[in-house]
Parts: structure tokens; C-alpha cells; sequence
């Protein structure tokens, strides 16, 4: 079997941050991260209080993950809070996106062909027509 | 609800098309191969001849190439024609058939009148390729990753 990038020559400067946003929910405890600061706008501590991870951990995965461009940070006095990133995480999705779009466009034509077909069968030819 | 702080890892997509249910599920299901953009998605090492999925809870969902060569993509977990049908999707990060891997994608064919049908499409648990991080850096990371496949996606679409 081939894999995709062996049969699609095709370059997009979205590749490299798609990489970097797949590869880093690619761990699971930074994923649990990810999808704490998902929720609501959270701090180090608010996290490593939801989850059996150090705060130094959570700093860690936290940095993976704003490397990544899936989180902000934000300083709020002593406090830094994270927040989501939309546009990785709609960069993430566009590859799956942009498949439906373009399957169910082609989809309706058929669809909406085939119906044309069974509710009105081609007219037979008329015996009076010269 | 504030878009910003619910980052959604679901796909959903509507369409609406002027054709009886029965039809519409007919062709998204036993008709695949009529829509499904073969050229380009697909993943035997010959050209795609068909795509089926086997009607019923637990049929395949598979590609047959010119040779004859099935590649499973996975398999259908719900069968409810005509008003809905539920596939796994089972291509990881490479593009292999990973049994343990699944997206979800649920379509719901939604009767508007006799001769009109609202699709809706859900394709769920974008997360689990995240899971997959060692073989996404080395797809997604080429010049020629899944971003590539955008772009070749607009193509096909202008046809």
C-alpha cells in the first residue's frame, strides 16, 4: 500500500503546523491537558489539580502544545492562563472538511441524477411522428 | 455559547438534495463508488475501481482496485435504511486499516417531502489521530502530506 504522500505531489504551507498540532495530541496525558484548557481558560495549577500530573509537567505539556499552536497564554497578574487556539485546531479538522465537502457536492449531483431518472423515464417514441 | 473557548473535533455537513430518501441512501451507500473521489482517495497500490460498503451492521467498507485488490477501510456499525447509517473508519495516520483505530462517521438521511432529502453528515473523533503522533509527524510533516491532499481535493472539486 502506498501512504498518501507517495501518490499525492501536491504542497500546502499548512503542512508543517498540521504536523506540529497532530504530533503534539499524539500524547495521551497531553491530550487530557489539551482538552482541560479546551473546556475553559485554566491555569498550570487549575490543570495539575484535575490531573495526577506534577505542575512542572503540566507546564511542560502545556509548552508542547502552545510550540504547537493549539494554546495561548495569557498573564493575569502572577497567573499565566491558557486558552485553546482556534485556528490550529481548525487546521486540524480541514483535511476531514474539505473531504465532505467535496464528497457530498459529488454525491448530491448522483443522488439528484438518479432521481431525475426514476421519476421521469425517457418518453417513448410517439407512433404518430414522422 | 463562544466559539473560541469550544474548539469541536467533529465534522458536521448538510446537504440538501432534490432526491426521494430512498434514493439519497441508495446512492451514498450502494452507489459509492458513483461520488467518492477514487483518484485521489484511495489507498491500493493500483488505480480504484470501486468502493462498497456491504449492506449490513458489520458488512465492509472497502476499496477494489483494477486488479481486484480489496483494501478494508473498516465497516458499517449501524445499518437503518433508509434514515441512517453508521460507518467506521479505520485508515489511520498512514493510511492503513488499523482495527484499533476508529473515526465515526454517522449520516442521517432526513425525508423534507417525497422528493427532497436532507443529508446529514457527522464525522467524528478527529482526536484519535492525534493519538498517532510518531506516523502523523512523518505524513503530515512531508511536503506531500495530508495538507497536499487539500489542495488536489479543490481540483477535483472544479471538475
Amino acid at each position: 500500500m502506498l501512504s498518501v504522500k507517495e501518490y499525492l505531489p501536491m504542497k500546502s504551507p499548512d503542512i508543517a503546523a498540521r504536523a506540529r498540532a497532530f504530533a503534539a495530541l499524539g500524547d495521551p496525558t497531553r491530550l487530557q491537558v489539551f482538552q482541560l484548557v479546551s473546556r475553559r481558560p485554566l491555569s498550570v495549577a487549575d490543570i495539575a489539580g484535575q490531573l495526577p500530573v506534577s505542575r512542572p509537567a503540566v507546564s511542560q505539556h502545556l509548552r508542547v502544545l502552545a510550540d504547537a499552536g493549539l494554546v495561548t497564554c495569557e498573564s493575569l497578574g502572577t497567573r499565566n492562563i491558557y486558552r485553546p487556539e482556534t485556528d490550529a485546531l481548525a487546521s486540524l479538522r480541514g483535511f476531514v472538511d474539505s473531504l465532505w465537502d467535496v464528497g457530498l457536492a459529488r454525491f448530491r449531483i448522483e443522488a439528484e441524477a438518479l432521481a431525475r431518472e426514476c421519476a421521469a423515464p425517457p418518453p417513448r417514441p410517439r407512433k404518430d411522428r414522422r | 455559547m463562544n466559539a473560541r473557548t469550544e474548539p469541536d473535533l467533529t465534522v458536521r455537513k448538510v446537504v440538501t438534495v432534490d432526491a426521494p430518501r430512498a434514493v439519497a441512501f441508495d446512492v451514498f451507500t450502494a452507489r459509492m463508488a458513483s461520488w467518492w473521489p477514487m483518484a485521489s482517495h484511495h489507498i491500493g497500490q493500483s488505480e480504484c475501481a470501486d468502493v462498497v460498503v456491504e449492506p449490513r451492521v458489520g458488512g465492509r467498507w472497502l476499496e477494489r482496485g483494477v486488479d481486484g485488490v480489496e483494501c478494508p477501510w473498516g465497516e458499517v456499525l449501524a445499518w437503518q435504511p433508509p434514515e441512517r447509517v453508521l460507518l467506521a473508519w479505520r485508515l489511520n495516520a498512514q493510511w492503513r486499516f488499523d482495527p484499533a483505530f476508529l473515526n465515526e462517521i454517522e449520516i442521517r438521511f432526513v425525508e423534507v417531502d417525497a422528493a427532497t432529502t436532507r443529508v446529514e453528515l457527522e464525522h467524528r473523533g478527529l482526536e484519535a489521530f492525534g493519538a498517532q503522533a510518531a506516523q502523523m509527524r512523518d505524513v503530515l510533516g512531508s511536503a506531500n502530506g495530508w495538507g497536499g491532499m487539500l489542495d488536489h481535493y479543490a481540483v477535483v472539486a472544479a471538475r
